[in-house]
């Protein structure tokens, strides 16, 4: 029985987590369906049908599924879920909102932010903000799974599916769509940025973050984050928070600036895949993660950073 | 307009937990337990909308041991009216939960139920959408804003891009995300106060929901440790080896 994904995507472009649960999709070694569900998202639907491994595409386009309220889309899921053994979306903020509606639904206990599929029905998970790995097994007839995209390579592209239309389900008629207000920012999300630099309480001021460490994100095209401690101090908005009650981050490079590395910090980046630690105090916890270390007062170092990066043309 | 918050009690944010040497699980014997830190949002969003004239009565419910009552008992000492413990064996998974609640809401009728968007143990972040489909309800997840005006519930989400607001046709289920509201610590007479508010005792056999476990768990070993690298003399020698070294650059 074909397995189900459904595609992350704003109408316009489909995003990369949708072909990194695509990999883990392929462990579970079935046919794979996308759903594209949004509106005026034909282009979505044909970026989906040339992902590597893709051998279907189903497309409900209509007002209804805009702005992917969890109500709709999870009523359009279950309406398309009969013949499917499995059902996967990427554990973003959108399929963590629609996704466990659906496992209801189906009365399915979903396994949420897989790290790797062991086989079709046992998988790994986080659980303790990464701080312990769990092996499950689900018993379950169906599988309903969310996937942490930050543990999986994102598939290739180069196949043609067949795009095909899925019929809109009945609109549960209990929520509407009032606005959004989407960062501006240049610089990319903290969840899918291939660099990210934090800064900790040694920052000081909200003003610091601007002056010393936006420069650097500026150079390197990464996102910037804080550890909980200085978003607390108002330095820095929630949204940039990274750690246990934040955003959980595997970023390529993670530049900790001015962080002293506290367990809850720890836990949201320790999945990095090359830790810079900047700190003025030399038994700082993070040196213990960091793969490189540097003893400085950040109010040097940053600037003497700023430059170093930019002869180097970045 | 009653309001519903469930709360869980698991190991405090604050202490680094052990895996068990057998990979059975996670070590909680004599280990601080803390009222899941959403929760302790959701409580205060229901607390501010009852002081606002906006709710009635604030309902907390937990689903565990024994000692779950201390979390309620912590809820009412932060201002909530009274308790409900539903005496269950840990672990309880997220489906079994949210069909107790499913049958609490039936009994209570309250008109929204504040949630954490997900416990520090599990990290499932999966209760508050379960529960609201199983009764059909709208679900405003990872709340940074709430409006309440009647049964017009105006939600504040935070998403990957930022935040998008949607409205919903009340009752309705609200997860809470960091950033709605700061929790208020109890004060002592709350404290005194809260040791006189009734908390009723349940099982899960009272509301008709088997919860036996849907997930086998295998192990639950810990994670690939990571080592220490290297310290670096300067600025320049660090840039040098992201650049050549890790190749990051």
């Amino acid at each position: 029985m074909p397995t189900l994904l459904i595609a992350e995507h704003d109408n316009k472009s489909l995003k990369d987590a949708t072909h990194k649960a695509v990999t883990a999709a392929q462990g579970l070694g079935s046919e794979i369906h996308v759903l594209v569900a949004g509106q005026n998202c034909k282009s979505v639907a044909d970026a989906a049908a040339k992902i590597d491994g893709v051998a279907k595409v189903l497309i409900a386009d209509g007002a209804l599924y805009e702005h992917q309220l969890a109500e709709p889309m999870a009523a359009l899921i279950v309406s398309l879920a009969g013949p499917y053994e499995a059902i996967v979306a990427p554990a973003t903020t959108a399929g963590k909102n629609y996704l466990p509606r659906v496992a209801a639904l189906l009365d399915v206990m979903q396994i949420s932010d897989i790290s790797k599929v062991v086989a079709p029905d046992t998988f790994e998970r986080l659980i303790y903000a990464g701080n312990a790995v769990q092996t499950v097994r689900s018993r379950d007839p169906k599988k309903v799974i969310t996937v942490r995209t930050a543990a999986f390579q994102a598939a290739g592209e180069g196949g043609s599916a067949p795009v095909e239309s899925a019929a809109a389900a009945s609109d549960p008629g209990v929520s509407s769509f009032v606005g959004e207000e989407l960062s501006k920012s240049d610089r990319p999300e903290l969840t899918s940025a291939k660099v990210i630099i934090s800064g900790g309480r040694a920052m000081q001021s909200r003003e610091n973050f601007t002056k010393y460490i936006e420069p650097v994100a500026d150079r390197l095209g990464a996102a910037v984050g804080a550890s909980r401690a200085a978003v607390d101090a108002g330095y820095a908005p929630n949204d940039w928070q990274v750690g246990q009650t934040g955003k959980v981050v595997a970023p390529e490079l993670y530049i900790a600036v001015g962080i002293s590395g506290a367990i809850q910090h720890l836990a949201g980046m320790k999945d990095s895949k090359v830790i810079v630690a900047i700190n003025k105090d030399e038994e700082a916890p993070i040196f213990q993660v960091a793969d490189y270390g540097l003893v400085a007062d950040l109010y040097q170092a940053l600037p003497e950073l700023e430059q170093e990066l930019g002869k180097l043309g970045r | 307009m009653k309001i519903l918050v469930p709360v869980k009690r698991v190991v405090d944010k604050d202490i680094k937990i052990r895996v068990k040497a057998d990979s059975s699980g996670v070590e909680l014997a004599n280990v601080k337990m803390s009222m899941n830190p959403f929760d302790e949002i959701a409580v205060e969003e229901a607390i501010r909308l009852k002081e606002a004239g906006k709710a009635t009565e604030i309902i907390a419910v937990s689903i565990g041991a024994q000692q779950s009552g201390e979390t309620i008992r912590t809820a009412l000492a932060m201002g909530a009216d009274r308790g409900i413990l539903v005496k269950a064996e840990p672990p309880i998974e997220p489906l079994a939960v949210a069909k107790i609640l499913k049958a609490i809401v039936e009994a209570e009728q309250p008109g929204l139920v504040i949630m954490g968007k997900q416990a520090i143990d599990d990290d499932c972040n999966q209760t508050g959408q379960m529960l609201a489909a199983l009764l059909g309800w709208p679900q405003g997840t990872f709340a940074s804003k709430l409006t309440v005006d009647g049964t017009d519930i105006q939600v504040t989400r935070e998403v990957d891009g930022g935040l998008q607001t949607v409205k919903l046709k009340g009752p309705a289920i609200v997860t809470t995300d960091l950033r709605l509201n700061e929790p208020r610590y109890a004060s002592l007479p709350n404290i005194m106060k809260a040791k006189k508010k009734p908390i009723d005792e349940k099982t899960p056999d009272a509301y008709g929901v088997d919860v036996k476990p849907r997930l086998e768990v295998l192990k639950t070993v810990e994670p690939p440790s990571r080592k220490a690298g290297v310290k670096v003399g300067s600025v320049a020698e660090l840039v040098g080896k992201l650049k050549n070294e890790a190749g990051v650059l």
